[in-house]
């Protein structure tokens, strides 16, 4: 099986590190795993995506122009990528800064409204796992056991007192999403 | 024992793996997209863990200058760098070259031509394999398509430019070196401490001293010298050729292509498949030497190739030299730091080779 997913949003959102996450816990579930960045002379408030690849084979190429998943952050992403999202897929995004909402009727679409969970947290730096989590309850790519896992390989060791705080994150991610019909 | 797996970009891998082959120094100068090779070793604090000396040089010229005095010296040296740095350090590499040295390049190839832009590209393909630098001198090109082979080929790098005495480059670029992907690291290996019998380390009272030059003034000695580095070159393309073969069997066409490209070429091939095409993928792994002979004995048996690469079509030439003309040979590419996608592959396909006369 293998799970082609697009992350976009702006820098400094936790694009890329949430993809870092979610690639290391499929490591750690033995999976085949690439994470790959757009990269140009970017900065803080610009736009980044990031395309991951979990696998039970070998990956091809890691640079892709359709995805089984798109995770959509900001209003240029939905632009660029609700129409890569191959038919039957899913599209998961948080409707914070979305004037123009998706309108495919032929993938599946889904809310997690991360800001403001994070916000209710007090912590908005967890956004992103919020999103992970709300990721991980549509697709189970991995067991919560391997995110922990993954997010002891990824942080430094001097944040490993977060990990509970992220996985509370993650938790709240799980409940908060809801499929739009 | 649990396998211990990172996730690593194709750079951090490469200096990660140039501690572990026992590297003695690594010379080098900023510059997009390799910087985080030389970010990793400073980070690592590779001299507390082997001894590797770790030198950010005033400019890529003085780079390549410090790895040509530190492998005349018998060690283990590399340098590292992105297209329009590789430029500069080219008369340092032919000097290296001439004087028959050992030593790990590596460039984590930009789109140019000039400074260009930082995105990846293939665009270097020619320089890498034809010489690059002034006279008659190749140097032996690894082209890795993964974090893993980024890895993997640092070590072999190293030992076949001791084995051949010649500068050994490993060709990435801005998208093996910036992704990231599982990878399984080799063990340590311990850093030389005797050194070959032609390196300059101090004549002793048994032996007469070790000049290391590329100079010579008289035309017929350094015919000679030609003729001995011609006669190791030939040896690389009877013993080093390396190259991987996906699904070519049955194909009746196939793409060829190596590198990053390779990879977005597999995902084409699977969907090519997927719809009754019978393509298969041709990765050379050795830039040079190239695998003409595995390329010219699946010659009959094709429609007609397709080479892809991120250049304005370098490699198809010598894709065109080992068919000979049998089968039609087409290009594809994009230029300038921009990535092919699997769809554009397998439309450019099935127009220029499938549907093309």
């Amino acid at each position: 099986m293998t799970e082609e997913i697009i992350i976009a949003g702006f820098g400094g959102q936790g694009v890329l590190s949430m993809g870092k996450i979610l690639a290391y816990s499929g490591i750690m579930q033995n999976k085949e795993v690439s994470w790959m960045p757009s990269y140009g002379p970017e900065m803080r408030g610009g736009t980044a995506n990031v395309t991951v690849i979990l696998s039970d084979e070998r990956i091809s190429s890691p640079i892709l122009n359709e995805y089984d998943t798109a995770i959509i952050l900001n209003q240029q992403s939905m632009d660029k990528f609700e129409k890569t999202v191959k038919p039957g897929g899913a599209l998961l995004y948080d409707p914070n800064g979305i004037s123009h909402h998706p309108q495919r009727k032929d993938i599946h679409i889904y809310q997690v409204e991360a800001v403001a969970k994070a916000t209710e947290m007090g912590n908005t730096k967890i956004f992103n796992m919020i999103v992970l989590g709300a990721y991980l309850k549509i697709k189970p790519m991995v067991k919560m056991e391997n995110v922990i896992k993954g997010l002891k390989k990824s942080l430094p060791v001097r944040h490993h007192k977060l990990i509970p705080l992220n996985e509370a994150a993650v938790n709240k991610g799980m409940e908060s999403v809801n499929e739009i019909k | 024992m649990e396998r211990d797996f990172r996730l690593m970009k194709g750079n951090e891998a490469i200096a990660e793996a140039a501690i572990r082959a026992g590297a003695d120094a690594y010379y080098g100068y900023p510059i997009t997209p390799q910087s985080e090779i030389i970010e990793y070793l400073m980070a690592e604090k590779a001299y507390d863990r082997t001894g590797m000396v770790v030198l950010q040089a005033e400019s890529e010229i003085a780079a390549i200058n410090m790895v040509y005095g530190a492998a005349a010296c018998g060690r283990r040296a590399m340098t590292s760098s992105s297209s329009p740095g590789i430029s500069l350090k080219q008369e340092g590499i032919s000097y290296i070259a001439g004087a028959e040295l050992p030593c790990l390049i590596v460039n984590v190839v930009r789109g140019g031509p000039g400074l260009g832009t930082i995105q990846p590209s293939q665009s270097d393909y020619f320089q890498s394999t034809k010489g690059g630098g002034h006279g008659d001198y190749r140097l032996l090109v690894l082209a890795p398509a993964s974090v893993q082979e980024s890895s993997d080929f640092v070590e072999l790098a190293f030992d076949l430019a001791f084995k051949y005495r010649n500068p050994v480059l490993i060709l990435s670029d801005g998208v093996i070196g910036q992704m990231m992907e599982k990878v399984e690291l080799k063990p340590q290996r311990k850093r030389l401490t005797e050194y070959e019998n032609w390196s300059t380390t101090g004549k002793t009272p048994d032996r007469q001293r070790n000049i290391i030059t590329s100079l010579e003034l008289d035309a017929h000695k350094q015919e000679l010298i030609n003729i001995r580095i011609q006669a190791k070159y030939k040896r690389m393309q009877e013993e080093e050729v390396r190259y991987e073969k996906i699904l070519c069997d049955d194909a009746e066409y196939m793409i060829v292509a190596f590198g990053s490209s390779a990879r977005i070429c597999e995902k084409a091939v699977h969907v090519a498949r997927g719809k009754g095409i019978k393509v298969g993928l041709f990765r050379p792994i050795t830039l040079f030497p190239y695998p003409s002979k595995p390329i010219e004995e699946m010659a009959d048996k094709l429609k007609g190739i397709l080479t892809v690469e991120m250049n304005a079509g370098q490699m198809v030439e010598d894709v065109r030299l080992a068919v000979n003309g049998k089968v039609k040979v087409e290009y594809f590419g994009r230029l300038g730091g921009v990535i092919p996608s699997p769809s554009e592959v397998l439309n450019a396909l099935e127009e220029k080779i499938i549907g093309g006369k």
